[in-house]
C-alpha cells in the first residue's frame, strides 16, 4: 500500500471529474476527518486516516481490501472506476439519468440503457459525458456514459442506446469474487 | 741572498700578473654602451686631440679600437657558453638596439573587386572543413582498442572523462556527473555550484511518499492538482462549433424531407435509409438475420 504518485492522482481525478466535476474537492477536503487515496494491488482505495493506520498492521500480501475501492489502474496506466465507487459518485453527480422501473432489471444485468427505458435525463448533457444512473425512486443503480446529447435523446427511436453501461450494482452479485 | 732572491721572484711574478691584467682590463672614464646581441659597442668618451696629434694617428686609432674590442669581448664572455663540435660558442642575447629596416614599408595593395564587395556587405571569410566526422569509425576504433585491452587483461576507463581531443558539452556534463558520484559517499555530500543544473539522465529512482506521513501535505498536493485540472478550460473552436451547428440543421432538414417523401414511394425510402447516417444498426441488422435464416 502506498500513496498515489502525482501522475496517478491526475489520471484518477480526470476520470472522476467526468462524473462529479469539481466536487472531487469535497472528497479530498472533508470536514469529518482526514481521508486519503491509497494504491494497493493496482487498486485505488479511499480510506479514512484512522482505518489506514489500523490497516498498516496487516502484511501487504495478505491484505485484500481496505476502505472503499474506487477502481483500478490498468496495465496501460489508465484508470477504471468500479461500482464500489458509486457510493461516492452518486451524491455528487452532476449529470444524472433516471431509468424507468421496467428497464431497471435490464440495466442491472449489465445492458446499456435504451431510449425506451429512459425516464428522465439532466438537461444539457453532452455526448460521452459520464452520468450516474438512478431508478425512478432515486436509488443509484450504477453509472455509464451518455451516448447521445439530451436534445438528440428526444428524437431517436426507442431501441437506440442512450447510456452506455459501465458499472451497475448488479455486479455485487455477478462478479462477487473479483470485487474488492 | 735567498730572501732577496725570493723578493725578486715575487716582484717579477707581480709584474707579470699586472702585465697580463693590463692586456684584458681597460680603464675608461665613461663606460661603453654595449649591445652584445648586435656585437655593438659605442664609445662616448672624448677623444684626446693632443694625444691624437702627437702620436701616430694610425697607432692611436688601433689602440683605441683594440681597447674597445676588448671591452666588448669581455661583455660577450659574460654570457653562457656551450661547446659545439670542439668550439666554444656564446649564446648572444636579444639585440637591444633597434635597427632601421633595410627597405621601405610596403604599400597596401589596392583591394580587389570582391574584397570591396565583401566589405560593403560585411561578409567575413569563414574557414570550412570538407571533412565529416564519422561516428561509426570512432566507435569501431574504440571497440577495437577495448578488445585488445580485454585480451591483454588491462583496465579500461569506463564512463567518464576519458582523454580525448575535444569533448562535447554533453560528454563533459556526463563526465562531471560521473566524477561527482565517484566519492566514498556516492556523491551524497557533493555541493552543487550556484547555477549548476541537476544532472540529466541520472537514473531516476522510483520513490514513493511514505504510507503514513504528511496527510495535510498530501491533501494540499491533491487540491493543487485539482486546481490545475479545473483551470483547463475546454477550448471553443468557433469554426468547428459553427460547422457542427450547420450540419445539425442540415440533418434535421434532411430527416424532415425524408419523412415527407417516405410516404410517397417505397423505393426512394429504402435508398434513403441505406444512405442515412443515423441508426444504421437497426434496419441493417434485421434483413441480414432474415437472410441467414
Amino acid at each position: 500500500m502506498r500513496p498515489l504518485t502525482d501522475d496517478e492522482t491526475k489520471t484518477m481525478f480526470e476520470k472522476l471529474s467526468k462524473y462529479i466535476g469539481e466536487n472531487i474537492k469535497l472528497l479530498v477536503d472533508r470536514p469529518d476527518g482526514t481521508y486519503c487515496f491509497r494504491l494497493h494491488n493496482e487498486r485505488v482505495y479511499y480510506i479514512s486516516e484512522k482505518i489506514l493506520k489500523l490497516a498498516t498492521n496487516i502484511c501487504r500480501n495478505k491484505l485484500v481490501s481496505v476502505g472503499t475501492c474506487f477502481g483500478k489502474f490498468t496495465k496501460t496506466h489508465k484508470f477504471r472506476l468500479h461500482v464500489t465507487a458509486l457510493d461516492f459518485l452518486a451524491p455528487y453527480a452532476k449529470f444524472k439519468v433516471w431509468v424507468k422501473p421496467g428497464a431497471e432489471q435490464s440495466f442491472l444485468y449489465g445492458n446499456h440503457v435504451l431510449k425506451s427505458g429512459l425516464g428522465r435525463i439532466t438537461e444539457n448533457t453532452s455526448q460521452y459525458q459520464g452520468v450516474v444512473v438512478y431508478s425512478m425512486a432515486d436509488v443509484p443503480l450504477g453509472f455509464g456514459v451518455a451516448a447521445k446529447t439530451t436534445q438528440e435523446c428526444r428524437k431517436v427511436d426507442p431501441m437506440s442506446i442512450v447510456v452506455f453501461h459501465q458499472a451497475d450494482i448488479g455486479e455485487y452479485i455477478r462478479s462477487e469474487d473479483t470485487l474488492t | 741572498m735567498a730572501a732577496c732572491s725570493i723578493e725578486d721572484v715575487l716582484a717579477k711574478v707581480e709584474q707579470e700578473e699586472a702585465e697580463k691584467l693590463k692586456s684584458i682590463t681597460v680603464h675608461k672614464e665613461l663606460d661603453l654602451e654595449l649591445d652584445a646581441g648586435n656585437l655593438l659597442a659605442v664609445d662616448k668618451n672624448r677623444v684626446d686631440e693632443r694625444e691624437f696629434k702627437r702620436a701616430k694617428k694610425d697607432e692611436f686609432l688601433r689602440a683605441l679600437a683594440r681597447d674597445n674590442t676588448q671591452l666588448l669581448l669581455n661583455e660577450v664572455w659574460k654570457h653562457p657558453t656551450e661547446r659545439v663540435e670542439d668550439v666554444i660558442v656564446v649564446k648572444l642575447p636579444e639585440p637591444s638596439t633597434p635597427l632601421p629596416r633595410e627597405k621601405p614599408v610596403p604599400k597596401p595593395k589596392p583591394p580587389t573587386k570582391w574584397e570591396q564587395f565583401a566589405k560593403l556587405k560585411g561578409i567575413q571569410k569563414k574557414k570550412k572543413t570538407n571533412l565529416v566526422w564519422d561516428e561509426r569509425v570512432a566507435k569501431n576504433e574504440f571497440n577495437r582498442l577495448r578488445n585488445i585491452a580485454r585480451s591483454q587483461k588491462l583496465k579500461v576507463p569506463g564512463v567518464g572523462l576519458a582523454p580525448a581531443g575535444r569533448q562535447s558539452r554533453s560528454e563533459l556534463a556526463q563526465a562531471v556527473g560521473v566524477a561527482k558520484v565517484s566519492t566514498a559517499s556516492v556523491g551524497k555530500f557533493q555541493d552543487r555550484l550556484p547555477k549548476e543544473k541537476a544532472p540529466k539522465n541520472a537514473g531516476k529512482k522510483r520513490k514513493f511518499q511514505p504510507n503514513i506521513g504528511d496527510f495535510a501535505g498530501e491533501k494540499q498536493k491533491q487540491l493543487d492538482i485539482l486546481k490545475v485540472l479545473g483551470s483547463k478550460k475546454p477550448r471553443l473552436d468557433i469554426t468547428r462549433a459553427v460547422n457542427k451547428q450547420m450540419r445539425e440543421e442540415d440533418m434535421e432538414a434532411g430527416a424532415k424531407a425524408r419523412k415527407g417523401s417516405g410516404k410517397k414511394g417505397r423505393s426512394s425510402h429504402m435508398s434513403g435509409k441505406g444512405k442515412g447516417r443515423k441508426g444504421p444498426k437497426g434496419p441493417k441488422g434485421k434483413p441480414r438475420k432474415q437472410g441467414k435464416r
